[in-house]
């Protein structure tokens, strides 16, 4: 499977994660698995006058490719021009070179948030550098590619979100299309895999104990459950980071810091600060997902109440201050 | 007099377009570097919370992603007023070196040596074995570089829960508290990726590497040395790399670590740093301004149609002078002899740029060890950083790629401005309002290049290892 890779709008963050591919090391995964790249900007030997050749020969379809990656959010702008990225080399705006290819692609990815949604740009006042998902703006069907484009291969664009992606979803979607097929079941309601897009970022999240409990982190390193007062929006999010974890061991509720909900259209722009819980009495707006808020406002209460002065102590330290018990045998 | 253009001018991170005018013989006469995309980032942080900063700007880069976050806590902790407490500083070093050396390393095997495999260097006599060693995608290096590469970031999974873009950097120091049992798996790590270099890159113990003082002595080190980093020197100095690439041998660095200091170096001497001397304008880029500011008074705003403007990227100045950054400057600066010693003798160049990134990689990583060592699990990682409704401050910092800026300015408990100068502003700036090319575009005058030509431009462009998506934030 021939995969041509091109980016714009966005960091380049998606193809560094990439590179952390574990365990096998991510080139020889990809060649185990029969998938190639035909060109990729950070990746490839072809440079210049030869790059453009292959990209010109894939977009007049003189050469075949299967899956179209595209990693960065499309710029329109200044003024509908695309002049915000022409393409090096080409003079021409690289969203001409992303329709032109889609046109001829089998399947089309969108690498990561920016790709997918839009990125900063498009969820700022004003939209700066007019900047739009290949198939969203923001969070409504339309995007470069339009709400209703189909790619060759039957399917909407496959929105595989995250600030950065996972190498994982990258490589595993793939490869279940090289090997499976990818139908629209294998889709949730906004294009991204089910794969990775079904679990929650709360799923296997290592401070459960301290949800349960509703023991709250109060500052930046404490211990327990951030979703109170520091921003976390695990239960909402949809991405299986904690049962699937980065760069070996980690993730973000590992490092200590609130999910911010980086697989989400429109996590750019949550309208309140990022590391704070926006309240109504008390209350924090964006509950759980799927659970009514009554359910939630009463359970919260009686699982303070019943909280074990461990549990308590331990949410609002940086380290364990309290160990759980050790009980004799046959007690 | 001819003019071609190289784009997409891939394997840096991010779009670059160089457009070179030859003359008769085929050698640049002047190079004009174009960064043509365009990112926006100073005015998607105008209006937002000052510690949303912490979420926004390492989005400008996925390769200098926690370089970008320390310059932002490190801005937020002076306005602030907070100092972060020793485990809070250790392990924010931590992770700020991992991507350093993992950005040195990446660049190395990924960026810049799969050119050496060219066909133009068929039947030169170290060729073979760096194209099996190095062909872009499929050389036998590759595979094992990035396993040690994933495995080397498994102290951000640690540290900073993951990489890139963590927000375990804060004003106060690191969210992340390291327990006694991760802080023996950050050891055992080391000592995974110090054996990979000991045995893969260098084929020396990393200490030895500093004991080497002089161009020859590095040299004769790695006549017949079966590792990495000596048949990079072996095909360099069978193409003098060591004599192509000189900018202007003005050199900055803001000073890392806490182990190479900050300083301008310059005709052999070591300045201290005027953080007041540094300004930037807009003469050729197509943003409004042609006036040399400094970055606290700087803007961003887009003038698309601008006449003559041939890129997105500032021109920062030093005094006014063309400075150069990176692991160069900060060797240098540092006064480390062996590069000290390429420096006299040939001036900035090529293989002088990778040497510095080497060592640097052989220096870093037992210092990284003892800072994984000085952790003390059960004392504090972060202290809380209460900001103020409005003030000015400014993080300065070393990434990879050199000397990185933020300049902040708060009012009424929102970003008024935020002025960012990344290293690549510094070294593909454009011409200034006084007309004075930048460092790259210095550096390629008088090469060969076109029809026919050996890759050199493409050695001399990636020397610098350039990141286009910060130069652009």
């Amino acid at each position: 499977m021939k995969v041509l890779w091109l980016q714009s709008g966005g960091c380049g963050g998606c193809t560094q994660s990439l590179l952390c591919h574990e365990p096998r090391a991510l080139f020889d995964e990809l060649a185990g698995a029969g998938i190639e790249f035909v060109w990729h900007p950070a990746l490839s030997l072809a440079s210049g006058d030869e790059a453009l050749a292959i990209l010109e020969d894939c977009a007049e379809g003189r050469r075949e490719f299967d899956v179209l990656c595209v990693e960065g959010a499309m710029l329109r702008g200044p003024r509908g021009s695309g002049r915000f990225h022409l393409m090096a080399g080409s003079g021409k705006p690289l969203t001409d070179w992303v329709q032109r290819l889609a046109a001829r692609a089998q399947w089309v990815f969108a690498i990561g948030s920016c790709t997918a949604w839009g990125g900063f740009s498009a969820s700022t006042p004003g939209n700066p550098l007019e900047a739009c998902g290949l198939q969203y703006d923001v969070d409504t069907p339309g995007g470069l590619l339009g709400k209703g484009f189909v790619s060759a291969g039957g399917l909407p664009v496959v929105n595989i979100a995250g600030c950065p992606t996972h190498p994982g979803w990258i490589v595993d979607t793939l490869e279940k299309l090289a090997f499976d097929g990818l139908t629209a079941k294998d889709l949730d309601e906004v294009g991204r895999p089910l794969l990775y897009a079904e679990q929650l970022v709360h799923h296997g999240c290592p401070r459960n104990e301290f949800y349960e409990f509703k023991a709250s982190a109060e500052k930046q390193g404490d211990l327990g459950c951030l979703m109170e007062n520091l921003g976390c929006k695990g239960t909402q999010a949809h991405a299986d980071c904690n049962t699937r974890v980065w760069n070996g061991s980690g993730s973000c509720l590992k490092g200590g810091f609130a999910c911010i909900a980086c697989t989400e259209p429109g996590f750019e722009a949550p309208g309140h600060a990022f590391q704070e819980t926006p309240k109504v009495a008390g209350i924090p707006l964006g509950l759980p997902t799927d659970m009514p808020k009554a359910w939630f406002v009463a359970l919260a209460a009686l699982s303070k109440s019943a909280t074990p002065k461990r549990v308590r102590d331990n949410a609002v330290a940086d380290h364990m201050v309290i160990r759980p018990s050790v009980k004799k045998a046959g007690k | 007099m001819k003019r071609i253009q190289l784009g997409p001018f891939n394997r840096v991170e991010g779009d670059l377009d160089i457009s070179l005018d030859l003359d008769e013989a085929g050698q640049i006469a002047a190079a004009r570097v174009n960064s043509p995309l365009f990112r926006g980032f100073e005015q998607i942080l105008v209006g937002r919370k000052p510690e949303d900063a912490l979420v926004i700007v390492p989005r400008i880069c996925g390769i200098c992603s926690v370089a970008q976050s320390a310059a932002a806590a490190k801005a937020l902790a002076a306005l602030a007023g907070v100092t972060p407490p020793p485990n809070g500083l250790l392990a924010n070093k931590l992770v700020l070196a991992t991507e350093n050396l993992a950005d040195h390393l990446t660049h190395f095997h990924v960026f810049f040596m799969p050119d050496f495999a060219r066909a133009a260097y068929a039947g030169r006599p170290w060729q073979a074995a760096i194209a099996e060693r190095f062909k872009a995608q499929v050389g036998a290096a590759i595979g094992p570089f990035l396993q040690a590469r994933a495995r080397f970031f498994g102290l951000t999974g640690f540290l900073a829960g993951r990489w890139p873009h963590s927000l375990a950097l804060q004003p106060g120091g690191s969210s992340k508290a390291t327990t006694a049992a991760e802080r023996i798996r950050l050891l055992a790590l080391l000592r995974e990726f110090r054996a990979f270099l000991e045995n893969v890159l260098f084929g020396a113990p990393l200490e030895s590497l500093g004991e080497i003082t002089s161009f020859d002595a590095l040299n004769a080190w790695a006549q017949g040395r079966n590792a990495d980093f000596p048949r990079f020197l072996a095909a360099a100095g069978d193409l003098g790399l060591e004599r192509i690439g000189r900018a202007t041998d003005r050199f900055v660095s803001y000073g890392a670590y806490e182990v190479f200091p900050a300083g301008i170096f310059s005709e052999s001497a070591v300045n201290a740093l005027e953080t007041a001397k540094i300004t930037e304008d807009a003469r050729s880029a197509w943003l409004y301004g042609d006036e040399a500011l400094p970055p606290a008074a700087g803007e961003t705003r887009i003038d698309a149609d601008k006449p003559d403007a041939y890129t997105w990227c500032k021109a920062p100045r030093y005094g006014g002078q063309v400075v150069e950054t990176g692991a160069l400057a900060r060797q240098l600066i540092a006064g480390q002899p062996l590069l000290r010693d390429m420096l006299a003798r040939f001036g900035g160049s090529v293989s002088a740029r990778i040497v510095a990134r080497m060592i640097e990689v052989a220096r870093i990583i037992p210092e990284m060890e003892t800072w994984a060592r000085a952790l003390i699990p059960g004392d504090p990682f972060c202290l809380p950083a209460e900001l103020p409704e409005s003030g000015q401050s400014v993080g300065l910092i070393e990434a990879a790629r050199g000397s990185l800026g933020h300049w902040l300015s708060v009012k009424r408990g929102r970003i008024e401005r935020y002025q960012i100068i990344a290293p690549t502003t510094w070294n593909f700036s454009p011409r200034d309002a006084t007309g004075q090319p930048g460092p790259l575009e210095q550096a390629l005058v008088g090469l060969p290049a076109g029809e026919g030509a050996l890759p050199t431009v493409q050695h001399v462009v990636r020397s610098f290892d350039p990141c286009m998506v910060c130069t652009v934030h």
